[in-house]
């Protein structure tokens, strides 16, 4: 019996694996695209576990979705819908709250609120952000340039990088030199008095990274977070109509009305290999498949270390693979809830309860909150990024009833259990006890919330490695850190989305510009891929 | 005796007290000389809950006329360039109607009781011309506008509102109107392109649908909506606007402004084997001859609105952006634009939009390819699906 043969093989049904698919298909190439589970979408899922609730088990909120590949691929017409959702708020001890507006003259007199001179200090914030977020946009649709190569296009793109970094002047260029070193408490005491307002925005700078609010690093960590858009509202976020899976499964269907093939249920044993060429893969269900051209959407410690024979490797690419900093860090809780709950200190009706709520209240709770983790244990007082989608989106519960999304952070991937840290100390019992935590926090904004319960998924990084593929859970597939950003992601010297194996490429968020919904990996992979294939014409180059 | 002095300025419509109850952004805008919120919260906002869930907009302010009589159909068809003969009994249809230079006045929907009684709404004043126009037939024109009061009621969910509102409405298909309850009319229509209905009730009896409405959105995420939201999913559905994508012929004081239906895209909608009827025999010849221009559905490079920008064959200018927005939905930079004949009919290549976008006090020309779409930007099956789905 022959082996089935394709042009290229994409592992792992991801978001940015279905988007590599997709224009791979488009250029004409005949393309499969291999999923370990029963479902396609990866991190970006809804699923639905309690009757007449769907959650969106795993990311929750898109923004960073890049509108130039929703528009190309036509996403729209797969019936994909993106929702803004407006403000937010944190809600504090002694019933009072902070909320975000959208309303800019409404933000204003909130923050003055609780203190005058914050409301300009709120002004240069913002204006700072936003021009490093200018700064930086152009960047996530290109090739990030490798200062050590003399290749022209390096050059290039290292000319549009040292140019764009000139345009900034001096004064302005040493800000983002310090902005994409610095924590993110050190930037919000340079500018903020007001200690909850400081812990409302600083939640940006911490999500899905091992870090704390005052870790070197933190203050590109909320760059990163601020630099989506809806609609060309920058920093807007919004729901996927449906929830995220909405995103997975208009890019299948473009997929496949391209001519794409996607085999679900049976998962890679190993990439195959010969002469340092990749020649196909290995399921575990015994298929083989061959093409010249494999791409991985896994990150790039399961690809390197589980699936690739390291003797096709150089060994300073395992070393820089296994000191890849991939760290789980949160956990998730999705909740079915029998009808809204009680704010008790928020007007009735209020918008901002529309958005992203938050329980954390001063930036020295948030550094405790990490000191758990580095122990190995989740935060007592856990930072938690919490949304009720279904206040907006009608299809995710039945009428009068919602679904809540509860980003809980800390929690390690290797929890501490009478001295030893492993992630097999993820039990149900270990389970229920950080959900009761959580729940301990949650009552400080609604009392109620153990009474609204119908049911709830509790998900640890152990459960987001095991069933999504995510190494140690982390939500970004490798830390957004400067030394693993830009040129040196994943590692020094393959930022351009391939690999010691010829033919095998790293289409995931590992790669620049990494994770959050993105797609931008997965596009600008394909376009290495198919330039390489000489077929670089047939996509488009995106404005910068 | 002395007269009280007529109100200056906007006045309240039918809906006004709950329309002011919800305003918080207190954008009102002149619609026929009443109050009409332009936004009530915020646009954006505004504009997701009619893609999304369900919104109420206020269509009260429309001219509506009644045409009754034993000669309605007929001097209805004299006067419209569609053949209304075939709008069955409790249908509705979209009309347009001409000079005798074939060049339009208005557009509007045609509202059928009977083959001796209608309602046509519009945007114009047409009390007048209608009178006009119904010299010699067995026909009693009355102008209805201010005796009827009625909201846009879209969205998603917009079907499952009025089932909670316990108004069945599930067998009704697109274009269908009926009389659901006593002197409460819903039409299955809109200006979305998306699922929804029109609810149509004595002016006096405006407050209590509203009420009604309003309780039975709680749950499916009903929001009231203003024009600047309406404006983007309209310009999505591929839909046109009066003074706008067309300058309605009797209301402009300049020369040449008017455009036919052909030229507006809509020569489908000129039915010459029904008979005479206004403007005929210069639709025909234009039929015969070839138009003048063109208004055609764009989707443009780049994400800057291009609301007025002119459009460029090579170096050549051959015609505007008559409305152009961003479209959230689609994600896609799209506009109607009127271009000069041939192009947008036989040339359709190579054409260019100059966008002037304001970067804090300095104008940056942008030029972007422009790409002609013979389809609505937003299609979606749940608008025609009946029954409707729950969202």
């Amino acid at each position: 019996m022959g082996v089935a043969s394709y042009d290229a093989i994409i592992v792992g049904a991801g978001h940015n694996g279905l988007t590599t698919g997709c224009y791979l298909a488009k250029a004409g190439l005949k393309t499969l695209i291999v999923e370990k589970n029963d479902w396609i979408g990866g991190a970006a899922v809804s699923r639905s576990l309690h009757d007449g609730w769907t959650y969106s088990n795993c990311s929750y909120v898109c923004s960073l979705l890049r509108r130039e590949i929703v528009r190309d691929l036509e996403l729209p017409r797969f019936g994909l819908q993106v929702i803004p959702y407006e403000g937010g708020a944190t809600f504090t001890e002694d019933n009072d709250y902070f909320a975000y507006m959208s309303d800019h003259n409404a933000l204003e007199r909130e923050i003055a609120r609780h203190s005058p001179r914050d409301v300009d200090a709120y002004a240069r914030f913002s204006q700072t952000v936003m021009r490093q977020c200018r700064f930086i946009r152009p960047f996530l649709l290109r090739h990030a340039p490798d200062p050590t190569s003399l290749h022209p296009r390096d050059l290039g793109e290292l000319a549009f990088l040292v140019k764009k970094a000139h345009g900034l002047g001096a004064k302005e260029l040493g800000e983002t030199i310090r902005f994409w070193t610095m924590s993110i408490g050190d930037f919000l005491d340079e500018h903020f008095e007001s200690d909850l307002i400081k812990a409302h925005l600083a939640g940006s700078g911490i999500i899905g990274t091992g870090l704390g609010v005052y870790s070197p690093g933190t203050a590109y960590v909320l760059l990163h977070h601020y630099m989506g858009d809806v609609d060309g509202a920058i920093g807007a976020w919004g729901f996927a109509r449906g929830g995220m899976g909405s995103i997975s499964k208009a890019l299948g269907m473009a997929f496949e009305e391209a001519g794409g093939e996607i085999r679900t249920g049976s998962g890679i044993d190993s990439f195959r290999v010969k002469d340092g060429k990749v020649v196909g893969v290995a399921l575990e269900n015994g298929d083989t498949f061959d093409a010249p051209i494999v791409a991985s959407n896994m990150d790039i410690k399961r690809t390197f270390q589980r699936h690739v024979d390291p003797i096709h490797v150089p060994d300073d690419f395992t070393k820089a693979v296994n000191r890849f900093k991939i760290r789980g860090s949160s956990a998730k809780l999705n909740i079915a809830l029998d009808r809204l709950p009680e704010f008790p200190a928020a007007p009735k009706d209020a918008p901002f309860l529309r958005g992203d709520l938050h329980c954390s209240t001063s930036l020295a709770e948030l550094e405790r909150g990490y000191d758990d983790w580095k122990d190995g244990r989740w935060s007592s007082e856990p930072y938690f990024d919490m949304l009720i989608p279904s206040q907006i989106d009608p299809t995710m519960a039945p009428p009068g009833k919602h679904m809540m999304t509860v980003f809980v952070q800390y929690a390690p991937y290797d929890l501490e259990r009478g001295g030893v840290r492993s992630g097999q100390n993820w039990t149900d019992e270990t389970r229920t006890a950080l959900a009761n935590c959580v729940y301990d926090k949650m009552e400080q904004a609604m009392p109620d919330i153990r009474q609204r319960i119908v049911h709830a998924e509790v998900r640890t990084p152990l459960d987001i490695e095991n069933e999504v593929g995510l190494t140690e859970g982390n939500i970004f597939q490798g830390e957004l850190t400067f030394d693993q950003l830009l040129f040196n992601r994943p590692v020094p010297g393959y930022s351009d989305y391939s690999t010691p194996v010829e033919g095998l490429f790293m289409v995931g968020s590992s790669s620049h510009p990494g994770g959050g919904v993105m797609a931008a990996p997965g596009a600008n992979a394909a376009r290495e891929i198919l330039r390489r294939a000489g077929k670089g014409k047939s996509m488009p180059r995106f404005a910068a | 005796m002395t007269h009280e002095a007529v109100p200056i300025g906007l006045i309240p419509g039918p809906f006004h007290p709950r329309l002011e109850a919800l305003s918080r952004a207190k954008g009102w805008m002149d619609w026929a000389g009443y109050m009409s919120p332009s936004v009530l919260d915020t646009a954006e906002f505004e504009y997701f809950a009619i893609r999304n869930q369900a919104t109420l907009f206020d269509i009260s302010p429309m001219h509506k006329y009644r045409i009754t009589g034993p000669d309605a159909l007929a001097m209805i068809n004299r006067v419209v360039t569609r053949d209304v003969s075939r709008i069955g009994d409790g249908r509705v249809g979209y009309v347009m109607w001409c000079d005798e230079e074939g060049m339009l006045i208005d557009d509007g929907t045609l509202f059928r009781f009977s083959e001796t009684d209608f309602r046509l709404c519009c945007q114009e004043r047409m009390f007048l011309w209608l009178l006009d126009a119904a010299w010699g037939f067995d026909v009693t024109v009355t102008d209805e506008s201010d005796a009827v009061a009625a909201v846009a009621l879209q969205g998603p969910t917009a079907y499952s509102v009025l089932r909670d509102a316990g108004l069945d409405v599930g067998q009704m298909k697109p274009f269908d109107w009926h009389e659901v309850e006593t002197d409460l009319w819903i039409s299955r229509t809109g200006f979305t392109g998306d699922l929804g209905y029109e609810i149509w009730v004595p002016w006096d009896a405006a407050l209590p649908l509203w009420d009604r409405l309003w309780a039975a959105g709680n749950h499916w995420g009903l929001r009231a909506i203003g024009f600047d939201a309406l404006h983007i999913a309209r310009i999505e559905a591929g839909f046109i606007a009066a003074g706008m994508d067309f300058q309605p012929v009797h209301a402009a004081m300049r020369l040449h402004r008017g455009r036919t239906p052909i030229e507006l895209g809509f020569g489908r909608m000129v039915h010459f084997d029904k008979g005479h009827f206004n403007g005929r025999r210069a639709l025909l010849k234009q039929r015969d001859g070839g138009q003048r221009y063109a208004l055609v559905k764009i989707d443009l490079g780049g994400f800057k609105p291009a609301q007025d920008a002119l459009i460029y064959h090579r170096k050549r200018e051959v015609g505007h952006v008559t409305s152009g927005v961003w479209s959230p939905t689609t994600k896609r930079n799209i506009a109607l634009a009127e271009l000069k004949a041939p192009y947008g009919i036989s040339r359709t290549d190579d054409l260019m939009a100059e966008i002037y976008v304001n970067q804090e006090g300095r104008w940056d020309r942008r030029l972007v390819s422009v790409t002609i779409q013979d389809k609505p930007f937003f299609i979606n099956a749940r608008a025609r699906t009946t029954p409707p789905a729950a969202f």
